[in-house]
């Protein structure tokens, strides 16, 4: 496999990785492409940490439902993250909020950050990707 | 930190989300039809003239001119080209798009 | 400085491809390496060498293809979104029982793996797109 082999190059460098998911799903492809992303960053021990905000808080949106949309309901991925070691899900407080959403909303315990917070978890990232 | 926009903020609330989550002392590079964010007479002046006292604003110079926008840079926003984008990334320990 | 480029949107729709080229491009002039430039999303459809824009236009791709070339720029489509867009190389047509291909010059497909390498191995990973 090509990843194991890209795996064994790095020689154990870890970097913060952050993916920032500020699009809602569905509506783009964005968030499940993401999705497979963060997915594949598993196979590298990276430190990783996934963001959402703006329209990206509804990516976690309990009860969704895609039976007569014909697409793929990918929100139970967010839940099979744990057993890939993601486990930091980062959620800005002001995004949730100004949607009417509360973390009992939402599909999958996240951290939710205040704009501070989330700022500064930014700054320290080595690499942030975003969709 | 450098934050890159390329949309403009009459259209989507990237300029917005940030300015909000921008730290004091990063920059933000306005380019494709994010540069309307950096230009005189609009209503969005007063928010960026705002976040100006808390971090540096640039603006992609080809960008403005291919829109007919390069006379109406608000003072203090900096006009750079493609060579200064790549200056800002590497000056700049991390970015993030806000795509 | 190593730095690795994401290209999230198509040719033509877009600015994205556009500024990544500009971004690109001014980088290697400056001395700077190019680890790698990865398209993800419809940014796979940079890739297609049946592009054919009028001849006042740009050819987006033929750019690319060239500035790999001049560089020895490693232009990687992922895989799996290449898939779903419909660009194929040769072996990868042969293997799903298409009639043709049309990966351009000086592009490869490979895995996503591929993009979070180059965010390892890059000082600076910068993304383009909608």
């Amino acid at each position: 496999m090509n990843d194991e082999m890209d795996m064994e190059e790095e020689g154990g460098v870890v970097k913060q990785f952050m993916f920032v998911n500020r699009k809602a799903p569905y509506g783009t492809i964005y968030a499940l492409e993401g999705l497979e992303v963060v997915l594949i960053s598993a196979a590298f021990e990276q430190d990783v940490s996934m963001a959402f905000i703006d329209d990206g808080v509804y990516e976690l949106k309990k009860g969704q439902d895609t039976k007569s949309l014909g697409q793929k309901n990918f929100s139970p991925t967010y839940r099979a993250l744990e057993g890939y070691d993601i486990e930091k899900l980062y959620v800005e407080r002001e995004s949730m909020e100004a949607r009417g959403l509360t973390e009992e909303d939402l599909l999958v315990d996240v951290v939710v950050l205040d704009r501070a917070e989330m700022a500064a978890k930014m700054d320290e990232q080595d690499v942030l990707i975003s969709f | 930190m450098l934050h890159i926009v390329n949309k403009s903020p009459y259209e989507r609330n990237s300029l917005e989300s940030c300015l909000r989550m921008a730290s004091k002392g990063s920059a933000v590079l306005l380019i494709e039809d994010g540069v309307y964010g950096a230009t005189k007479g609009g209503s969005f002046e007063g928010k960026i003239q705002a976040a100006m006292a808390d971090v540096k604003v640039y603006v992609l110079g080809p960008d403005l001119s291919a829109r007919g926008m390069a006379d109406r840079v608000l003072d203090g926003v900096s006009v750079v080209d493609y060579g200064g984008f790549v200056d800002l990334v590497a000056e700049h320990s991390n970015c993030q798009s806000w795509l | 400085m190593k730095i690795g480029v994401l290209v999230n949107e198509g040719p033509y729709t877009h600015e994205a491809s556009d500024s990544a080229y500009n971004f690109t491009k001014a980088a290697l002039e400056k001395g700077h390496e190019i680890y790698r430039v990865f398209f993800y999303h419809d940014g796979v459809n940079n890739s297609t060498r049946l592009t054919e824009p009028p001849r006042d236009d740009r050819n987006i791709v033929n750019r690319w293809s060239e500035l790999s070339k001049q560089y020895s720029l490693d232009l990687v489509v992922c895989i799996a979104a290449a898939q779903r867009r419909g660009i194929m190389d040769e072996n990868e047509a042969k293997r799903q029982g298409k009639d043709a291909n049309n990966l351009a010059e000086g592009f490869r497909i490979s895995g996503l793996g591929q993009l979070v390498e180059a965010g390892i191995q890059s000082d600076r990973l910068v993304t383009f797109g909608d």
